[in-house]
């Protein structure tokens, strides 16, 4: 049985003792300390810090069981399966761990003279030309530092185009469905659009006659993820292309699910003009709870001269940093993208190859389409729009049945899944299904990992049935029982620092 | 079906698994799944990629590549300006290698990831102190990110169109803050600087000042390493017009230099790379952002906050996302910024570079890094015709340093420094042509006597050799 380990440990503010330290900085030279003179006299009085910050005091020895009891009360994909959908939780290379921790990456610094670090700037200029070949692209633009961040210069190079084109005053709408992934309106608002929503049809695709009534003049793009968010590829994209080029608009790819169709077909070659990647989800790099990710841009030629500066680029001799592009949009990170992950992806392909990436696509789909058939026979759950066309990377399940009949709801399973060592699917998204649970295996999972997974919504569907108390007072397993989410976030209770926390405790 | 051998990521790349999982599925060839696809669309060709390799071919493949690297740890290098290097713990490597944390999403099932919560709010509370502020996110992508975001931020506070900041701000900073403010409508002015002291000149923040102003902007340490004097003035300025006073730090200064809340900052943004993180070429980088307890501040930030919270049955203290109506993933189009993934990792990789380091680490850390600094700048003003720093204010471990006096340029000073395998500065003559030939040097913990003096003889050495 599955057990996470509960150390009850402490907030590091409680522990430790005055005087202990966990690390001691190099020491000033007796040499420098004669000349350069006191420390304490270099600033005057009112620019000092009098009160010394409120961190603990701990020996290195505490600091990392402290953390490593952390880690343990942690879940990460070498634990096992973790069928968040959408977020593509694939395995993590440990080659590309170990290159990633070479000194001749973490040790260089982004402003040294590029003929000494040519082979960086290598490793880029490939990657992104290998990243424009996967994606159909013309060029490949490395600097957003994640997925919703490279969405972000999406919408931004769909508002320079605008721009030069003289026309931002009346392209002022950005169109999203209603099952895309809140980022996409998020960045479009950021990017200073209005957002236009438009229904999915029957099929859980876009409904062309619902677009065709929201484009307008005012259209500047579209953000579409394809295959969608409900794992269906959309198979009108050429009509839905045409709708949205006829307006003068442009289409952009979300590339959350570009797992899927690696090797198959390839978004610039289905009409989209801007082809946003995730690094994480794709080419196998750790998504370390919350990031660092990469979001590298691709686009069509016409919109090349909008991209980031610098672009990297390679004169025949050497490769350079190239700052001369006056349509550019500027900056929108400092210095060239998030390079220890990007590294890591360079690794991953290279040891796939083109072979391989359509491997991992055919797999992933593989596995997805094994757990629907699986599952669609499992009293409680349901497989809702279009049950006979075959998903791609992931499915989404109704738990709308189970709640209906027991009061289980799709919060309740995904916490109950939980105790038996698996992470929880996403759960509540797409808006556009009750109950939903999303559901991608990826192609990193064995067919006996698959099988228990099947085995385990079984089993809670059964108990649910039975008597629905088990799966209602789930997580038991886990490090923490049931949290209070809505306390976290109430304004009375709210603690958000430790210090926040003792003022609080104080009242 | 494209290949024989099972790959060693793909667990079912068996022929036999796949035979047997198309039968449950009902389908004779992996193809049909993708029969809905467009047959015009279809790549039907191979990918246009190198041949798969095996791990050893890649390991030795990659280092060859980054075997052309010189590295900081190759040549003696004064590069800062954004990144720095600074010393990163074994602890923290390994720490933040435990794949636990590393093989994890975002934390939206608590139960299951109470270590990664618990770090991570450990590090928003670490951050609160060190910056003096109550709240802090888990982070931004980076310092000019986090600014683009402040400054919108500020901006939806207060209903105002212009964001008031130094005319010394890393250029790179000013222009990701140019980015992120123009399609909000919003404007940033720059504010002039005292010629002799770098200062931030009050007569003109004076002047540019209205009720226009969302927020002010300042540096502490500046872009040029200096420290900023006038901050209380500053702050007033902006609180006496009911903008908000917005402050960018460095973080390894703050165990020495006053921190922001003692002088009014309603927003503090940063960089927190040097807090245990490897500059690994500019990226990943972390972006921290704190600020007041104010309801209204705190409903409008940015970015992924962890918050305090029990079990339900009220046994046990625990750790979940907190206000996340706020964000993207309820919010949609009305969340007050798009941002999900951070930098998590880094920010884990920070708390405990902190933990170890504790209240006196950080300000010993800070006196050694001034100390440092303070030799380089003095052993380098003896070179005939340097002048550093070129500005009349204490500064912290980054300094100008002009070569106006001598018969060489930046440039060739730094091609010379480069012959003896030393890094030089960052050169600043194309974005302050006012300076003259000007370099940013910068000087760590990391950086012996030893090195300080071989820049120093170098740099003589080639300053010399114009001459001859």
């Amino acid at each position: 049985m599955f057990r996470q380990a509960r150390w009850n440990e402490p907030v590091i503010f409680k522990l430790g003792y005055p005087g202990r330290r966990g690390y001691i900085t190099p020491k000033t030279e007796k040499e420098i300390q004669q000349v350069a003179g006191d420390p304490k006299e270099f600033l005057p009085e009112k620019l000092r810090r009098k009160t010394p910050p409120k961190l603990p005091e701990l020996s290195e020895v505490e600091v990392v069981r402290h953390y490593t009891r952390l880690s343990q009360m942690n879940y990460g994909v070498d634990l096992g399966f973790y069928p968040l959908g959408s977020c593509t939780m694939k395995y993590n290379p440990k080659i590309d761990e170990l290159l990633a921790r070479s000194p001749a990456i973490t040790s260089l610094h982004p402003y040294q003279d590029e003929r000494t670090v040519q082979g960086i700037l290598e490793i880029m200029y490939k990657l992104s030309q290998w990243l424009a070949e996967i994606t159909g692209t013309h060029e490949v633009c490395l600097q957003p530092a994640a997925g919703a961040h490279g969405e972000f210069l999406g919408a931004l190079i769909m508002r320079a185009h605008q721009k030069l084109n003289n026309k931002l005053d009346e392209k002022t709408e950005i169109i999203v469905p209603d099952s895309a992934h809140g980022t996409n309106p998020a960045s479009g608002t950021m990017a200073g659009f209005k957002i236009v929503v438009v229904p999915s049809d029957e099929n859980g695709c876009v409904d062309l006659e619902a677009l065709k009534a929201a484009v307008s003049e005012r259209t500047a793009g579209l953000m579409l993820t394809n295959p969608n968010t409900l794992g269906i590829f959309e198979k009108d994209i050429e009509q839905i292309a045409d709708i949205v080029h006829e307006a003068g608009g442009l289409l952009y790819y979300d590339g959350a699910n570009l797992n899927a169709i690696l090797g198959k077909v390839r978004p610039g070659d289905m009409g989209f003009d801007i082809v946003h990647i995730n690094i994480h989800k794709t080419f196998g790099t750790p998504h370390g709870g919350g990031g660092p990710g990469a979001g590298p841009i691709g686009v069509s030629k016409e919109l090349e001269k909008f991209l980031p500066v610098p672009r990297i680029a390679f004169d025949g001799k050497q490769y350079l940093l190239d700052y001369d592009k006056p349509h550019s949009i500027g900056k929108i990170r400092g210095f060239y993208g998030n390079v220890a992950v990007l590294l890591r992806a360079f690794a991953y392909i290279m040891s796939l190859g083109a072979d391989g990436l359509e491997e991992i696509a055919e797999v992933s789909v593989l596995n997805a389409n094994y757990l629907l058939k699986k599952l669609e026979k499992i009293r409680g759950y349901e497989l809702p729009f279009a049950p006979q066309r075959p998903r791609k990377h992931e499915c989404v399940f109704s738990a709308k049945t189970l709640y209906k009949d027991k009061g289980v709801r799709a919060l309740n399973v995904a916490k109950r899944i939980l105790d038996h060592g698996i992470h929880a699917p996403t759960t509540y998204f797409p808006l556009i299904v009750e109950e939903a649970l999303m559901i991608e295996p990826t192609e990193s999972y064995e067919k006996e990992e698959l099988d228990k997974f099947i085995e385990v919504l079984k089993k809670i569907s059964e108990e649910a049935y039975a008597s629905s108390e088990k799966v209602l007072e789930a997580p038991q397993n886990t490090a923490m029982t049931r949290l209070d989410e809505v306390k976290a976030s109430h304004p009375r209770t709210m603690a958000l620092s430790w210090k926040m926390h003792l003022k609080k405790a104080k009242h | 079906m494209t290949k024989s051998v099972a790959h060693p990521y793909i667990p079912n790349s068996v022929t036999e698994i796949k035979k047997e999982m198309m039968k449950q599925v009902g389908i004779r060839n992996i193809d049909q799944l993708y029969a809905d696809i467009p047959q015009k669309f279809r790549l039907k060709r191979k990918l246009n990629l190198p041949e798969a390799l095996s791990e050893h071919e890649v390991k030795r493949i990659m280092e060859n590549l980054l075997s052309k690297n010189q590295t900081t740890k190759d040549m003696s290098t004064f590069l800062g300006a954004g990144c720095w290097p600074h010393y990163v713990p074994a602890a923290v490597e390994e720490i933040i290698q435990r794949t636990e944390l590393l093989t994890s999403y975002t934390p939206y099932q608590p139960e299951i990831s109470q270590g990664l919560l618990q770090a991570l709010f450990e590090y928003q509370g670490m951050i609160c102190e060190i910056t003096g502020m109550e709240v802090a996110n888990c982070s931004m992508y980076d310092w000019t990110s986090a600014l683009g975001e402040a400054a919108r931020m500020a901006a939806r506070l207060t209903n105002r169109t212009e964001v008031l900041i130094p005319k010394i701000i890393h250029p790179e900073r000013k222009a990701t803050l140019q980015t992120y403010v123009e399609p909000a409508g919003l404007r940033t002015k720059p504010v002039s600087y005292d010629s002799w002291t770098g200062q931030l000149n009050l007569e003109d923040l004076k002047t540019k000042i209205s009720e226009k102003t969302a927020a002010i902007y300042i540096e502490n340490p500046t872009y040029l390493g200096f420290i900023e004097t006038q901050v209380e003035e500053i702050a007033e300025e902006a609180h006496d017009n009911e903008a908000l006073f917005i402050v960018g730090v460095d973080p390894t200064s703050l165990g020495v230099i006053k921190q922001p809340s003692e002088y009014g900052a309603d927003i503090v943004v940063g960089e927190g790379q040097p807090l245990g993180n490897h500059m690994n070429y500019g990226g990943p980088l972390l972006g921290i952002f704190a600020c007041r307890d104010d309801a209204q501040l705190i409903r409008q930030m940015p970015g992924r906050i962890i918050g305090m919270t029990t079990t339900v049955d009220e046994s046990k203290t625990g750790f979940c996302m907190a206000l996340q109506t706020r964000e993207q993933h309820i919010r949609r189009e009305k969340a007050t910024s798009n941002i999900c993934s951070n930098e998590a990792l880094c920010a884990v990789a920070s708390a405990v570079y902190l933990a170890l380091l504790g209240p006196h680490g950080l300000k010993a850390l800070g006196e050694t890094i001034m100390s440092k600094a303070r030799y380089a700048m003095q052993l380098l003003s003896k070179i005939n015709g340097v002048k550093a720093p070129l500005f009349k204010s204490p500064h912290f471990k980054e300094f100008t340093v002009n070569f106006n006096e001598t018969r060489k340029t930046v440039q060739e000073a730094h091609e010379g420094l480069l012959q003896h395998k030393v890094h030089g500065g960052k050169d600043l003559t194309h974005e302050f042509p006012e300076l003259g030939e000007t370099a940013l040097y910068c000087v760590t913990e990391t950086h012996s006597k030893a090195d300080i003096d071989r820049l120093a003889i170098a740099l003589e050495k080639t300053l010399t050799e114009a001459e001859s």
